[in-house]
């Protein structure tokens, strides 16, 4: 983990999203978008770590990031995705879903749609109209779903005008994020440590399924499907904790995992090596959980360089866990057939990371500490 | 108070006619409000004041500069760096921790200084370009003074590698500034300087070193009095200058940029192996040589030359009152602190200077809308007053979204405040509840523990059920978990949707005898208990007995509880004696269903069983 390159932005990042490659494509990933918060002035800004042909003034770094463009945005940006090659989606604290557009040719952003009342608590028609701000936003084109502190789920289309559907008061707290199950089938976590599985074929405002962990009611602030499996879904908690489910069965977590000393804000499975876990927490660090099952060179604690790292368990398995690339190597609870190596990704300690998003060998993140770390050789 | 070394400078506000009425004005915790008032200078004054505005005067503008926001930022890792080095370490290793931690400081501002010189080139207007470039400036000055510090307080030269020290310096400064190859006077004879000044290492002592300069400066002198050079001038005043002679020096004026540049050189030629506690002789008068009583020193040459009188206290002294933001003085005031240079030289209010600077600094962070979470970290480490001013401070950032106050708790739980979690968690409690997310203000009030917020969320919850018959949100209720213990409302709340569950499930003992430890164990509120009875009614009227003879004298207990302590109304109006009524009504159905219930309940315990 040496090539791990900071930049100084002069704002606090929130958000910050790999554009996806189109699909068979070949390359790596090149062109990421950010979002700031709590500035008299949020930014979404398109930045760059090709090469550029030409080194700049100090010699360039291969993997220096770059501006491309920016716009303006308001109201904090809470959430960021892409919808497509070209628009990405933000929620802002204002309660509005925006869908901006980057312009290749001439380098720019603009807006492409706006929802301006997606979210709110004293609807538009009342005298006492407030704005609640929006927390999470996913996309499957073409259709947008964003949740917010007023406890509504949204489901948009791009060029609709007006929302698809919309459930009221689906939640009594807050909703912190939203995943895509399968396409109809959606997944919110809210801060009384609820997971709800919402279907949008069905007509009522009650979710099919509700799944939550016994003990205390620790809010969940982040979600992430398994790319392959889609009843595997992993959750971080307000203390830092990382929980792994499986939807089908029952109602309580399948593992729960000690891990931030604070509350972890993302996680992410990696797209394409699935036993790859990311998670990124308010305490400042960035951890890169491994559970794959390839043992031998993982037997030894010595071949790991300046790494730190710790391991869960001690046990060495391996010829029985022939078939288990089959299973989710996630869901497996025995402690002594399964071992998950947990690596720190960030030099030192910061203020909080905020997000990250990993794709293929590369990944990137942002903190309160106004940097933005990329590294594009995630498993050297 | 000492007085003002110069006059303040003044401030227009546009849009005031300053002459014809008065300002008012008020302090911030970084920030002033003025606006115009209605009194007017002379006699008569005007209802309306002209200008409608409201003005907030900010003295720190560099806060808000996005490429001197990078130095903050960066420098806040530094400093956490420097607070936790380790105080074991004493002598070399920690002065060479310490000389790194300054060289990294220096490198942050001249990475600074770097990009915005880039940005003052490529502004599209002069204006802002020779504001950015004088801003580059400022930095430089910054950078100068930090280096020479940095030589002459931490990294403590020695003589003869003193001397090694400042040509580096002044080298930097110099050459950066003009690109000119002006160091011409300071490196010549560059053989000379080769066999005498070899890098750290050298074995040679101090004394060898001073025995071999003197040897070479008699030779010179003697080439000089023989004039064996006098058919050449050229050559002749180069000889003066290796001389060290002033005079010729100062001929040579316009190569050396200013009066520290012609110090160095002058020692380099007349006293190579200078000790630290001699610069001072010779700062003065080359100061004064080269200024020839045509100008007057600028502050930056006082800050340089209190910086050779090894005066710390003047040098910090003068930076704030030259630059306009407390980063550098706070910055190089803990750094030399942590030297042991600083006698604890206490203000007038008790704190010494290092905490006063760096409270000064993150107090400035707290009026920025995004710099503050930089600032709790510096209060950290002021050991006096921080902690309080981190109280004072934190409670009055606005939150407008969750995740923001989420991040506010969490660094006053890190440090045990729990007042303000109490406090910012009510706030939040109470805007939930005006907003109806009755769930959000739970959790708010989970997370404070505060049992009183609690019972207030349940009795909402109730009142709404007691209004609709049916509860709202039962996703939180009925799946409250171990929060039920938070405070007895919360609890009865959740203990009577188990009742609703246990009767759906036509548990009916159980659900029976739940309801009567509720109305025993006075959890349940008064005003609820009408509701737990007429609750009860379906249970006394079914075909089985469900309630014992002991359980509904306990009923009936409660009943005339109830109604015994209901006030009697004189006056009343129709809604007042129609709502008499249903009650009356209910009281009298409620005691029929006791006495059928006590009857059959009788009889049942008195049979034998299986007769």
């Amino acid at each position: 983990m040496e090539e791990i390159y900071a930049k100084f932005v002069s704002q606090k990042i929130s958000k910050t999203r790999w554009r996806p490659l189109p699909p068979g494509s070949l390359q790596t990933a090149e062109t990421f978008a950010t979002g700031s918060w709590d500035n008299e002035e949020n930014y979404v800004s398109l930045w760059s770590i090709g090469d550029f042909g030409n080194l700049d003034s100090d010699g360039g770094f291969e993997g220096d990031h770059q501006l491309l463009c920016d716009i303006r945005h308001h109201g904090d940006v809470m959430d960021l995705q892409f919808f497509d090659q070209e628009r990405i989606v933000t929620a802002s604290s204002t309660g509005c879903v925006t869908v901006f557009l980057h312009h290749p040719n001439n380098q720019t952003l603009s807006v492409n749609q706006q929802w301006t009342t997606a979210h709110y608590h004293a609807g538009p028609g009342s005298p006492s109209y407030s704005s609640a701000p929006c927390t999470g936003v996913v996309c499957n084109n073409p259709e947008i779903v964003t949740v917010g502190e007023d406890g509504r789920i949204n489901l948009f289309r791009a060029d609709h005008k007006e929302a698809v559907r919309t459930i009221d008061n689906a939640d009594s707290s807050t909703l912190h994020s939203v995943t895509f199950l399968r396409t109809p089938e959606i997944l919110t976590v809210n801060s009384i440590g609820q997971l709800k599985i919402w279907d949008f074929r069905q007509q009522g405002n009650e979710p099919s399924q509700i799944l939550s962990l016994t003990g205390d009611r620790v809010p969940l602030h982040c979600v992430d499907r398994h790319p392959n499996q889609q009843h595997v879904v992993a959750t971080g908690g307000q203390d830092g904790m990382l929980s792994i489910w499986d939807v089908r069965q029952g109602t309580m977590p399948v593992s729960l995992l000690k891990a931030h000393e604070a509350e972890m804000w993302e996680v992410h499975f990696h797209p394409s090596n699935p036993d790859h876990l990311f998670t990124c927490s308010e305490d400042g660090s960035l951890w890169h959980w491994d559970a794959s099952t390839d043992v031998p060179e993982k037997s030894s604690l010595f071949h790991q360089g300046g790494r730190s790292s710790t391991f869960l368990s001690h046990s060495i398995s391996n010829q029985a866990n022939v078939h288990q690339s089959v299973i989710s190597s996630w869901l497996s609870t025995d402690p002594a057939k399964d071992r998950i190596e947990i690596t720190s990704l960030l030099p030192s300690r910061s203020l909080s990371v905020n997000s990250l998003d990993v794709l293929g060998p590369c990944l990137v993140c942002g903190t309160d500490a106004e940097a933005i770390y990329v590294t594009r050789h995630l498993f050297s | 108070m000492e007085e003002l070394d110069g006059e303040p400078a003044v401030t227009v506000i546009p849009g005031v006619n300053s002459k014809k009425n008065q300002m008012c004005f008020d302090w911030g915790p970084g920030e002033m409000l003025v606006c115009e008032t209605s009194f007017s200078k002379k006699e008569k004054s005007e209802m309306v004041p002209s200008c409608p505005f409201i003005y907030i005067i900010r003295k720190d503008v560099d806060v808000y500069s996005q490429i001197l926001r990078k130095l903050f930022n960066e420098s806040h890792g530094i400093f956490l760096g420097l607070q936790r080095i380790d105080e074991e370490l004493t002598g070399k290793s920690r002065k060479s921790q310490l000389v790194r931690v300054s060289k990294n400081y220096r490198s942050v501002i001249r990475a600074c200084m770097e990009e915005m010189h880039q940005v003052a080139i490529a502004a599209k207007d002069p204006a802002s370009g020779r504001q950015f470039s004088s801003q580059v400036s400022i930095l430089s000055a910054m950078e100068l003074i930090w280096n020479l510090c940095e030589i002459l307080f931490i990294e403590v030269a020695p003589a003869g590698h003193l001397l090694l020290h400042l040509l580096d310096w002044v080298r930097l400064h110099v050459c950066e500034v003009d690109s000119l190859s002006a160091d011409v006077l300071g490196s010549e004879n560059p053989s000379n300087h080769g066999s005498f000044w070899n890098l750290p290492g050298n074995t040679q002592t101090l004394t060898e070193l001073e025995l071999k300069w003197q040897h070479w400066h008699e030779e010179c002198e003697r080439y000089l009095q023989d004039s064996t050079f006098a058919t050449n001038p050229h050559l002749e005043s180069l000889l003066k200058i290796m001389l060290g002679d002033e005079a010729a020096l100062l001929e040579q004026k316009e190569l050396l940029s200013n009066w520290y540049h012609f110090l160095v050189t002058r020692l380099l030629y007349s006293n190579p192996t200078v000790k630290p506690i001699d610069l001072h002789y010779y700062a003065q008068s080359s100061l004064d040589l080269f200024l020839g009583g045509e100008s007057s020193p600028e502050p930056l040459d006082n800050i340089l030359l209190a910086a050779f009188e090894f005066d710390i206290h003047q040098v910090i002294k003068e930076c704030s009152i030259a630059l306009s933001n407390w980063w550098f003085v706070a910055h190089l005031t803990d750094l030399l602190d942590h030297c042991k240079l600083l006698q604890s030289h206490n203000l007038y209010f008790g704190s010494n200077m290092r905490e006063f600077l760096l409270l000064e600094y993150a107090s400035g962070l707290f009026a920025h809308p995004s710099l503050w979470q930089l600032g709790v970290d510096y209060f950290d480490y002021c050991p006096k007053l921080g902690r309080v001013s981190l109280e004072l401070h934190i409670e009055r950032i606005p939150l407008n979204t969750e995740q923001k106050a989420l991040k506010v708790l969490r660094i006053c739980e890190q440090r045990q405040m729990t007042e303000q979690v109490r406090s910012i968690c009510k706030i939040l409690a109470m805007k939930a509840v005006r907003n109806n997310r009755l769930g959000s203000a739970l959790s708010w009030s989970i997370r404070a523990k505060d049992a009183a917020f609690a019972t207030l969320v349940s009795d909402r919850f109730l009142r709404d059920y007691c209004e609709r018959g049916c509860f709202s949100d039962l996703d939180l209720i009925d799946n409250l978990g171990p929060a039920m213990m938070l405070s007895d409302r919360l609890t009865f709340l959740g203990k009577y949707r188990e009742f609703h569950h246990m009767y759906g499930e036509k548990r009916f003992a159980d659900a029976a005898s739940l309801l009567l430890s509720l109305m025993t164990s006075r959890i349940a509120p008064r005003s609820f208990w009408m509701t737990l009875l007429t609750d009860a009614l379906p249970l006394l009227e079914q075909k089985q007995v469900i309630f014992s003879a002991e359980q509904t004298y306990e009923l009936m207990q409660c009943l005339e509880d109830l109604t015994s302590r209901r006030p009697v109304r004189g006056e009343s109006d129709i809604q007042q004696l129609q709502d008499e009524d249903i009650e009356t009504t209910k009281v009298e159905m409620l005691r029929l269903a006791l006495a059928r219930n006590l009857a059959r309940a009788i009889i049942r315990e008195g049979s034998l069983e299986g007769s």
